[in-house]
């Protein structure tokens, strides 16, 4: 392999790095939801493409970039809102397949009406002005937009953080997921706190959709594959654990790029390679319990 | 998340209100008796859904100013011809089976479409043993190619051999001999490489790489810095579609313009009218049409007329004309020899000597290739008369059997 430097290699880390912060987003939200609701949430690929094409319209009506991030996770989240406390709320208590299927058929509702409304080709999504071109990062030039992902990913994350470890809902919200009858017992309203999980986590996607938008433009299917990666890292880093879908988000995302370096046709095999290889050692993930899917 | 959506109703409905009103505008429409013959049929598959949606869209419009104006020219002594528009998803199998729905159920008595260099191949599959011409208006060396041509295949779209060739013919000698490849892992990039190896023989070129990824890949990051780091003078990137303007639109964010030319086979039209100036300016390509010509050539600007008329005053993209000029040949033929009887089209079609929108054409005898000229381009920075205009040309390689790979080349007897 000729031209191997360490220079390429930090270039690609960088890129895994950027690759591995859509994927925590997601995964983050996925694990959230399966975390406390137990519901494996298969509509999540058309929420966060949902995010991608609500922002596309907010540009369109006068809208501009920085105004979508805080207004598109708050129109999507509302969605989300609505669609646990109509549709998904019934099923509880009646199995995993129940939500899974629910939200699975939803995802091609979706999918279907941005297809209706908007059209089947897609539509490009420019990179806002100021975050255009590349910048010397000490091994090489690299975008300045991914950058901006990886940074906003990190204050999602820190947010995210804040609000579970420091306010008292925080509180609620991670004793629900460890017993949930107690926490019915002690008085809380537990399918309020459902309620806002599973928007927070929708809106989370919607967020992730928004970022990916400028890399790659707007498809109805966009969803789609990122979908089935997102698993892969819930999966990974153990289904129900915020820590270990960060971990196994960023691990996903170097694996992808450090394949790609060497074997470039093999880089989604290695996700799924990853997988086979944790599940083997550790069925339950990173940071799993055991036991949580039964 | 792919789902089984029902074929695309708006296009067939749009292709029956045009239908019938050139039906109700042709002057002896009142001949009662002549409407009751059956239409000509002819069967469209592109992929309207997938990446190349923008592009088989175009495709679609084209089509349908060709039909347009056979059936407002009177069709085959008053018989109208009507497209059948289908999506074949950019999968083989979906559109080998919509070919063969064409054919069996809505009785189409020609195929013309496709927009992908595999998927072809399974729709002439279908034709080739039903004994139904397929004239395809995508690019494809191995649909010439003796083992899959027979006598009711017609290749109406440029080859990759072709194409490439000329671009690389004049890229090399311009821009540096030092090439690295960035390819669609299909048969379309793989020809395309091939193609450009080829031109590149003699010229002293030096390929430092050719790095592969799948079909509507959505990320390049991971393979960019590879490619940059190889510093070549020519990064030949040989996607299509969305493929296209994302591979360009990262590079661009990579910073990779700045020591690079990047060259692409086919700079499309649609891309770039998609994706804006940023993501194409500098870039060098080829085309098989860029509707600019019009001021030099009057058959470009009758046809470029014809299509604003038709559909709001947009002009044709490159795929799309070929649609247009892929059904009009079919329709001539059928003009020509009076009937829609196969064999007898056939030999119209290989008689036939046709300049319909981009200059004089025609199709060879041994593997039905159209020979015809190749366009290089450049992205306009200044000076843009319209939103339209995009794209100058720098170069143009006249029609010339001698570009294409040789009869015996293929496999067929001289």
């Amino acid at each position: 392999m000729a031209g191997l430097t360490l220079d390429l290699i930090g270039l690609q880390l960088f890129a895994g790095v950027a690759l591995g912060a859509v994927y925590v987003l997601l995964a983050i939200g996925l694990s959230l939801i399966f975390g406390m609701l137990t519901v494996v949430n298969f509509a999540h690929g058309a929420f966060y493409m949902l995010g991608a094409y609500v922002g596309l319209w907010l540009m369109a009506h006068g809208g501009n970039f920085w105004l979508c991030l805080v207004l598109v996770p708050l129109v999507v989240g509302g969605i989300g809102l609505a669609v646990e406390r109509v549709l998904i709320r019934p099923l509880y208590g009646r199995g995993i397949d129940y939500p899974l299927l629910l939200t699975f058929g939803l995802s091609y509702i979706i999918v279907e009406l941005v297809r209706i409304t908007f059209g089947k080709s897609g539509y490009p999504f420019d990179t806002p002005d100021v975050l255009q071109g590349a910048v010397d990062i000490g091994v090489g030039f690299f975008p300045l937009y991914r950058l901006f992902v990886i940074a906003a990913t990190a204050v999602i994350l820190f947010g995210l953080w804040l609000f579970l470890e420091r306010t008292s809902f925080g509180l609620i919200i991670r004793a629900g997921a460890r017993d949930p009858l107690i926490v019915r017992v002690l008085g809380v309203n537990v399918s309020k706190v459902w309620l806002i999980v599973f928007g927070m986590g929708t809106a989370i996607a919607a967020f992730a959709g928004l970022l990916a938008a400028p890399l790659q433009g707007v498809i109805p299917e966009m969803g789609g594959t990122i979908l089935a990666e997102a698993f892969v890292v819930t999966v990974v880093g153990g289904m129900g654990s915020l820590l270990g879908a960060v971990l196994a988000g960023i691990l996903v995302g170097v694996v992808v790029s450090m394949t790609s370096l060497f074997a470039p046709e093999m880089a989604k095999v290695a996700i799924f390679a990853l997988m086979a290889l944790v599940l083997l050692i550790r069925p339950q993930g990173f940071f799993g319990r055991a036991g949580l899917m039964s | 998340m792919t789902s089984k959506t029902p074929r695309s109703n708006t296009l067939n409905r749009r292709s029956m209100i045009v239908g019938g009103a050139t039906l109700a505008a042709a002057p002896f429409s009142f001949h009662t008796a002549r409407a009751q013959e059956p239409t000509i049929k002819v069967g469209f598959p592109v992929p309207l859904t997938g990446p190349y949606g923008a592009e088989a869209q175009d495709q679609v419009r084209a089509a349908e100013v060709a039909i347009a104006e056979f059936n407002a020219a009177g069709g085959l002594g008053g018989r109208k011809a009507e497209l059948l528009v289908r999506d074949d998803k950019l999968n083989p199998g979906e559109a080998a089976t919509r070919a063969l729905e064409l054919i069996e159920n809505d009785k189409a008595n020609f195929i013309v479409g496709s927009l992908s260099a595999a998927v072809q191949l399974a729709i002439n599959n279908v034709t080739k043993q039903r004994g139904v011409i397929f004239n395809s208006i995508s690019q494809s060396d191995a649909i010439n190619e003796v083992a899959d041509f027979s006598k009711y295949t017609f290749h109406e779209a440029l080859t990759p051999h072709l194409t490439a060739g000329a671009v690389g013919r004049y890229a090399f000698s311009k821009f540096g001999k030092k090439v690295a490849f960035l390819t669609a892992d299909y048969a379309y990039g793989h020809e395309m490489v091939r193609g450009f190896q080829e031109a590149g023989k003699g010229m002293g070129v030096e390929v430092l790489g050719d790095i592969r990824h799948p079909i509507g890949a959505t990320d390049f990051s991971t393979l960019l810095p590879r490619l940059q780091s190889m510093k070549p003078d020519i990064l030949v990137i040989n996607n299509f579609g969305r493929d296209q303007q994302i591979a360009l639109k990262q590079a661009t964010d990579f910073g990779l313009k700045k020591s690079t030319k990047i060259v692409v086979p086919i700079m499309l039209f649609t891309g770039r009218q998609a994706a804006g100036l940023a993501a194409f300016d500098g870039v060098v390509g080829g085309t098989s049409y860029y509707w600019g010509v019009e001021d030099q050539l009057s058959s470009a600007k009758s046809f470029n007329d014809q299509f604003r008329k038709m559909h709001g005053g947009r002009v044709p993209s490159d795929y799309g004309a070929m649609g247009y000029a892929g059904v009009r040949t079919v329709l001539q033929a059928v003009k020509d020899a009076g009937t829609v009887e196969t064999d007898k089209v056939i030999t119209a079609l290989e008689n036939l000597k046709y300049d319909y929108y981009k200059g004089p054409q025609y199709y060879r005898k041994c593997d039905h290739q159209s020979v015809q000229s190749v366009l290089i381009i450049e992205c306009k920075t200044k000076d843009m008369r319209n939103e339209a205009d995009v794209f100058q040309v720098v170069a143009n390689e006249a029609p010339n059997e001698a570009n294409l790979r040789s009869c015996e080349a293929l496999g067929h007897k001289a």
